[in-house]
């Protein structure tokens, strides 16, 4: 017999001896959940490394106050599902408390003030590890990403100065003050992610699967008609058939014109793909490093 | 502008099922500026269309904006700002592709000598090194420097593409001398699967397409090895190591006295009913059930995560490791090792360091530094060695409590630790140990 495992088993095992790294050496963990494929795919491997004990860390949840309601509602079924605890950091509470201010204009979004928020539960829930779903092949900057990702007591990311990260040896030591971010899927393709969400037969928000939806196209992304995003006078939204290939928050979050309607079509969609899944998303169009840029001070 | 060697995808050319079951590969690539590292690396995306539109554009963009005169392909593998700049890799970036037989994980790592512990990093789980000759200049100190971190990190295979051949007029004699010089220096390498395959990288040949300028090549693509070497045996099935991560004690109803040990099988194949020691206590007792997520499995081997429950209640906690009966790792304070320093502070005798091994936490003293390796030489300097940033050498340790280990050629896993400096708390040294 031999003794071979295949990729997804390999990166399912991989990803599982991070997550009891993370609950081993941490005293104070959680899972940094956005109701997207990624988060999700974590939420459920950290159900299967700690079975069957519940998932040891509560999922966070930065809200911007703009999200689709069938995140939300996602979102509650699954804390229920699994019985993890819920907290979740509010940014509209930010705005209130005059930590940040709203940006202005057509293109406004909450993108960069998720960080103010996300910093300060961290900050208040004395999170020593904030798990995420990042994976290295979604964008450049993420490509140079450690599993155990150091963060200084400011939240920065110092990415010319990171800790070799060598065989399976993680090292999570920090002074106090300072956190981790860790990422169990670093390996993991958009591909991957979804042959595996099949093979595990794990239900989906129903936002990733084809439907009718009125969108208009701005700086050639495909946006929900919304409150939240103010329309200029000459935006037309048009009723289309599309699916969202990432979920995020709903003023940045790109919809594809798709026919893809179970698991095996978006699969065969994502094989056949001609650009990334962030080649959506209006936030990475704010300048070539835009990410890396918001990644340094201490955003996901 | 345009780059007609690089067009971007128009279709992947396999559906999504046959995606399913294969095998992953993690292959490292070292190298410095011009010898054509990023092109090789773009070729292998393009060739198997893993460019995308958007990235290509992209990248097209920013290579208007920097004034290039053909499409810099280096741009999507240098990610960090600094790197784009100064148009040099400064860190391991990761890349990933896939063809219908395997899964490609590329470890991109800078090749400069001021860099060795990156590469160091990209080598430490790779299957496969790619090592880059440039045709014009052969075998230089660089080829050997990238060689010996390979085989010192225990990559057991090394595909040697000796590149710009469409530069030698596509000539049989200079790889043939080249093969020569190379086979020559690698008698002294620990890697013994070693291959050769003249390319262009910048035409694509013998990249994914045969080439037909070559025809005197008798041998396989880059991408036919890459899909082809076998890989399955390079991981040991043989000693039965299982370092304890974490012990999974449930709060619920219905698994009251459940007690699982938690980790991921470092070698060999462990199964219900086989009788275990835990080590270093000595207690003996038999394995009841191996399992993840609730569901037995009738085996499992390296390296799947699993969750391992006794026929005893013994105390186990992290840092223990099961081993099967009659076949026991070593057991010492007193540890020899080759290690790779990575700070600017030079490795101090009897200076004490923390120390991760498997899944265990001690702290060690630097007994004695026996010599510094020269790199590029494999020449041993034992007067007065000292050991900086980028130095390699050998040590000698004494830890605060035992370690269970084998030798890092038996056992990468449980071969080789990290020292880790107690002030700052950054990983200084990586440390492979010696028989």
């Amino acid at each position: 017999m031999s003794y071979t495992l295949n990729h997804l088993k390999t990166l399912e095992s991989e990803s599982i001896f991070v997550l009891r790294e993370v609950a081993a050496q941490f005293h104070n963990p959680a899972i940094l959940f956005s109701g997207g494929k990624d988060s999700i795919l974590v939420t459920y491997l950290a159900k299967k490394a700690f079975y069957p004990a519940s998932i040891p860390f509560p999922l966070v949840h930065i809200d911007t106050g703009h999200n689709f309601p069938e995140t939300l509602e996602y979102r509650d079924g699954l804390v229920k599902k699994l019985g993890v605890k819920l907290i979740v950091g509010s940014v509209q509470q930010s705005i209130d408390d005059g930590m940040v201010a709203e940006e202005k204009g057509y293109s406004a979004s909450r993108i960069r003030l998720q960080t103010t928020t996300l910093l300060d539960i961290i900050e208040k829930n004395k999170f020593d590890a904030c798990i995420g779903g990042a994976r290295r092949d979604e964008e450049k900057a993420r490509a140079k990403e450690r599993f155990f990702s150091h963060r200084d007591e400011f939240g920065q990311w110092d990415p010319k100065n990171q800790r070799p990260e060598l065989w399976n040896l993680f090292n999570g030591r920090m002074q106090q003050g300072e956190n981790f971010r860790v990422f169990p899927i670093s390996n993991w393709t958009e591909l991957d992610v979804w042959q595996y969400l099949a093979m595990e037969g794990i239900e989906m928000p129903s936002l990733y699967f084809s439907h009718k939806r009125k969108v208009f196209e701005r700086d050639g992304v495909l946006l929900a008609e919304s409150p939240f995003i103010p329309m200029k006078p000459n935006d037309v939204a048009e009723e289309k058939i599309v699916r969202f290939r990432t979920i995020g928050d709903i003023t940045s979050t790109g919809a594809t014109l798709s026919a893809a309607a179970s698991m095996d079509d978006i699969i065969q969609e994502v094989a056949a793909s001609r650009v990334t899944e962030r080649g959506g998303r209006a936030d990475d169009k704010r300048g070539e490093t835009s990410m890396e840029d918001r990644k340094k001070v201490g955003y996901f | 502008m345009s780059n007609p060697q690089f067009e971007i995808r128009n279709s992947k050319s396999f559906d999504g099922k046959s995606y399913l079951d294969m095998e992953l590969l993690r292959f490292t690539t070292a190298g410095s500026v011009d010898d054509g590292k990023s092109t090789l690396i773009g070729r292998l995306l393009y060739d198997s269309k893993s460019i995308f539109e958007d990235q290509y554009e992209a990248i097209k963009t920013s290579s208007e904006k920097h004034g290039d005169e053909y499409v810099n392909l280096a741009l999507l593998t240098d990610g960090l700002k600094a790197e784009r700049e100064q148009g040099i890799t400064i860190d391991v970036a990761y890349r990933y592709f896939s063809t219908p037989k395997r899964k490609f994980i590329i470890a991109d790592t800078p090749g400069h000598i001021q860099y060795t512990r990156n590469m160091v990093t990209g080598a430490s789980t790779a299957n496969l090194a790619v090592i880059l000759v440039d045709a014009r200049h052969g075998v230089v100190e660089q080829t050997k420097r990238h060689s010996i971190i390979a085989s010192l990190l225990g990559i057991p295979h090394i595909a040697v593409c000796i590149n710009k051949m469409d530069l030698v007029e596509y000539k049989e004699d200079v790889y043939a001398k080249i093969v020569e010089d190379y086979r020559l220096f690698a008698t002294r390498l620990k890697t013994k699967d070693i291959q050769f395959i003249p390319i262009s990288a910048l035409n694509g040949d013998n990249v994914v397409h045969r080439s037909d300028k070559m025809k005197w090549y008798e041998g396989g693509t880059l991408m036919y090895l890459l899909e082809t070497i076998h890989i399955a045996s390079d991981i040991n099935h043989i000693d039965m190591r299982l370092p304890i991560q974490y012990v999974i004690r449930p709060y619920n109803n219905g698994f009251h006295d459940y007690r699982g040990y938690a980790g991921r099988i470092a070698s060999g194949v462990i199964r219900p009913g086989d009788n275990i020691v835990v080590l270093p206590s000595g207690f003996t007792s038999k394995v009841k059930s191996v399992e993840l997520d609730g569901k037995k499995m009738e085996e499992a081997y390296a390296p799947l995560s699993v969750t391992v429950l006794l026929e005893d209640d013994i105390d186990i906690s992290r840092g223990d490791m099961l081993v099967r009966e009659g076949n026991l790792p070593r057991q010492s304070q007193d540890i020899e090792a080759m290690v790779c320093w990575m700070s600017d502070k030079p490795i101090l005798l009897n200076g004490k360091y923390a120390l991760k091994h498997t899944t265990k936490d001690v702290r060690a003293v630097v007994k004695e530094i026996k010599y510094k390796l020269d790199i590029n030489t494999l020449h041993r300097v034992t007067e007065n060695p000292t050991i900086g940033m980028n130095d390699v050498g050998r040590i000698t340790i004494r830890t605060t409590a035992p370690l269970c280990f084998d030798s890092y050629t038996k056992n990468r896993d449980t071969g080789s630790f990290i020292l880790i400096d107690e002030a700052s708390n950054v990983t200084v040294g990586a440390c492979m140990i010696i028989d």
